[in-house]
């Protein structure tokens, strides 16, 4: 029998995604789907038009990381010019970035998780939003919401606005920065640095309370992705990509991300829109991998600034030198975050940052180019061909969700293991999905970001097809 | 000896020379008349419609920017009438193509969304007709996009007019009607275009553009006119 239980309060309901849970004969879980269930379809509807209006069309996926589109589509363009953009064209392209990531990664863990992590994942929902997070700790809220604004500046300031700007332009940067921009930028470090600790503090003296949790929420075995420098820090825009296994050992390391379609592979599933990326040597669905914070954290070598590595030492005390569960995305973030921070400040202090040469001009040089780049949620392609016009015939993209989608079946499949008691849908069961999911930081949670809660569905399926249990929220 | 006629625009007393046009007695004594074909320096056309004022005497609406002004003439250039056609007229501007602003080079600096504020459109009421249609980039220097034209033929005026080659022209009916380059092939081929970018100057929209230009602020910039393109029609005694 079908049944539908309303969860109340309900903040935003759109049908963006949906899990479902099979049992077999025994009434234990056999399999769960995690399935995005929207179309966007950006990958035709560029289609025609000319390659140096990419970057802006490509900003406009998304609201929340607009930048980290812009960045990867204009690096695809740069490589269809040939040209590489001025020294400081590519490096006020990586503060962008950077302030792009610092904004994205404060609103996951400050207005999405925190509220979970704060009450616990079975607090009543009406309390455990960031309105509960700003009344319990004032500051926890405060410091979310600075390190947003700030990072937000930085967009605005450097880019045009906060929300799709148009300063990164194929080639490099559409206008130098000004030393006024600069040292306003430069104020709002202390602070931003000073945010970050104390919420790293926080977590980390609160961390034991959620052993149970980090065992089973995606602690498995997989590969992990991420884009390195030459000395084996994170690199946020360029690099090299390095892939590891669980234990760290190398899979592939001084990748060139130009050459990621001969490593990666691209599967679709019939129940979902989103496709499932695998590292194709190992095979479908065997080639697991993870994008991320984690990812990053657990490839580098190091940060690559002083106090991002102190922090990323007492994680790996902590967790080991690769850690596996996903629970840790929350610790990994908060560390790259600090490092975004710092890495700002460097590249602000640096001598030729108010050079006014910051964009390179080239013709279609190329009929393919491909851009990689970090984004908040992982490594983030773009790959277009064009006509020697310059117009565009053919686009792929790979996002970090897409990178992740295996990860965050199994994960969803690990707590609905551990949660799933007789035939229907438990409220902490259903917390800790959202929850998981959240862990990843997809883009859905960021389209539905409201109060805390995502718009999801959850359907119990009998070894039949049959709906056993659904629950909405 | 020029004549000096003397008529009423909006019930307002004003003179100009018998070779005027109602539109440019109105500009001259600033009551604002919206058009987005008509270009100071290049010969009217009465291409977009915008300018159509009502005569007293005619029952027919009249292009200002064609009409001739004459001795006791009494023109409405503005009533509530005029202005549901404008909007009209904007508007099905904007549905016949595909007009996405917000990715657009012309982006705060085109004339049609100017149009479209001042006249208050504030939405589509008429259904899109969202034609495919195609971009020709194969110029060295310039594009156009056929989305964003709205046929005001400034581009091939000045072409013919001012720089003398005639590179552009008009070609099809109706809705598939299109502004093409020598007899209709790609631009890059033509042998006639001297590559000096006036059309791209006089274009209204982003439909003619640099190449390469991105998205960025200010990108395509407004010239409204190049100074010198009166002075030398002027000469000309166009």
């Amino acid at each position: 029998m079908t049944r539908t239980i309303v969860i109340d309060p309900v903040t935003r309901i759109e049908g963006h995604s949906k899990v479902t849970i099979q049992l077999d004969d025994r009434g234990e879980v056999v399999d769960a789907h995690f399935h995005v269930t929207q179309f966007r379809g950006f990958e035709r509807i560029t289609q025609g038009r000319p390659v140096h209006e990419m970057p802006a069309l490509m900003a406009r996926i998304c609201g929340i990381c607009p930048v980290s589109h812009l960045v990867a589509s204009a690096k695809a363009v740069d490589d269809i010019l040939a040209v590489e953009p001025p020294p400081t064209g590519a490096d006020l392209r990586r503060i962008v970035n950077l302030g792009q990531i610092v904004q994205s990664n404060a609103l996951s863990f400050f207005h999405l998780s925190s509220p979970d992590l704060l009450f616990g994942f079975d607090a009543d929902p009406a309390v455990r939003n960031i309105l509960g997070v700003a009344r319990h700790s004032p500051e926890l809220a405060r410091d979310g919401i600075a390190l947003r604004k700030w990072g937000q500046q930085i967009i605005e300031w450097l880019a045009g606005k906060r929300i799709h700007p148009e300063g990164i332009v194929p080639g490099g940067m559409a206008t130098p920065l000004t030393a006024d921009v600069r040292d306003r930028i430069l104020a709002g470090v202390p602070e931003a640095i000073a945010a970050v600790e104390r919420a790293i503090a926080w977590f980390k003296s609160d961390m034991l309370r959620w052993e149970d949790e980090a065992a089973t929420f995606g602690n498995f075995r997989s590969a992990f992705m991420g884009l390195v420098d030459r000395d084996g820090n994170v690199d946020h825009y360029g690099g090299w990509l390095r892939v590891v296994d669980a234990d760290g050992k190398y899979l592939a390391d001084k990748l060139d991300p130009r050459l990621f379609n001969d490593y990666i592979g691209e599967a679709v599933e019939p129940w979902s829109y989103l496709k499932s990326t695998y590292w194709k040597p190992m095979g479908y669905p065997d080639g697991i991998y993870r994008v991320g914070p984690l990812a990053r954290v657990n490839v580098a070598d190091r940060m690559g600034t002083p106090r991002a590595d102190e922090e990323l030492e007492k994680f790996r005390w902590r967790v080991g030198r690769v850690a596996g569960s996903s629970f840790h995305y929350h610790y990994a973030r908060l560390i790259d975050t600090l490092h975004c921070v710092e890495k700002i400040e460097q590249l602000l202090r640096g001598p030729d940052i108010l050079s006014k040469h910051v964009r390179s001009f080239a013709e279609i040089n190329r009929n393919e180019g491909i851009g990689v780049s970090e984004a908040p949620r992982g490594t983030l392609m773009h790959h277009y061909k064009v006509d020697d016009d310059g117009i565009v015939e053919w686009v792929n993209l790979i996002i970090a969700t897409g990178h992740n989608n295996m990860a965050m079946n199994r994960s969803v499949l690990q707590v609905a293991r551990s949660h799933i008691k007789g035939d229907t849908i438990t409220e902490p069961m259903l917390n800790r999905v959202e929850a998981v999911i959240r862990c990843y930081d997809p883009c859905l949670s960021c389209s539905t970001h409201a109060l805390g809660e995502m718009a999801l569905r959850i359907q119990l399926l009998g070894p039949d097809g049959t709906v056993l249990h659904e629950l909405a929220r | 000896m020029t004549t000096v006629y003397t008529l009423r625009i909006d019930g307002r007393d004003v003179a100009g020379s018998e070779d005027a046009t109602v539109l440019d007695v109105a500009r001259e004594n600033g009551i604002d008349i919206p058009t987005l074909c008509h270009l100071d320096g290049i010969t009217d056309r009465g291409a977009c419609r915008l300018c159509m004022v009502e005569i007293t005497g005619s029952n027919k609406l009249t292009p200002a920017c064609m009409t001739k002004i004459v001795e006791g003439m009494e023109v409405t250039a503005h009533s509530d009438r005029l202005l549901e056609y404008r909007r009209a007229i904007t508007e099905m501007l904007f549905v016949e193509r595909n007009h996405i602003c917000a990715v657009c080079v012309a982006n705060n600096h085109c004339e049609l969304q100017d149009t479209a504020e001042e006249l208050g459109l504030t939405h589509f009421d008429l259904p899109r007709i969202s034609p495919k249609v195609d971009i020709d980039a194969s110029h060295r220097l310039f594009s156009i996009d056929h989305n964003r034209c709205i046929l005001c033929l400034r581009c091939v005026r000045v072409c013919d007019e001012i720089e003398g080659a005639h590179t552009w022209d008009i070609m099809h009916r109706g809705l598939d009607t299109r502004v093409q380059t020598d007899m209709g092939i790609p631009w890059g081929e033509s042998t006639t275009c001297t590559s000096c970018g006036k059309c791209v100057q006089v274009c209204p929209t982003g439909a003619l553009f640099e190449k390469g230009r991105a998205v960025a602020r200010g990108s395509k910039t407004r010239r409204p006119f190049l100074p010198w393109m009166k002075v030398v029609a002027e000469e000309r005694g166009l």
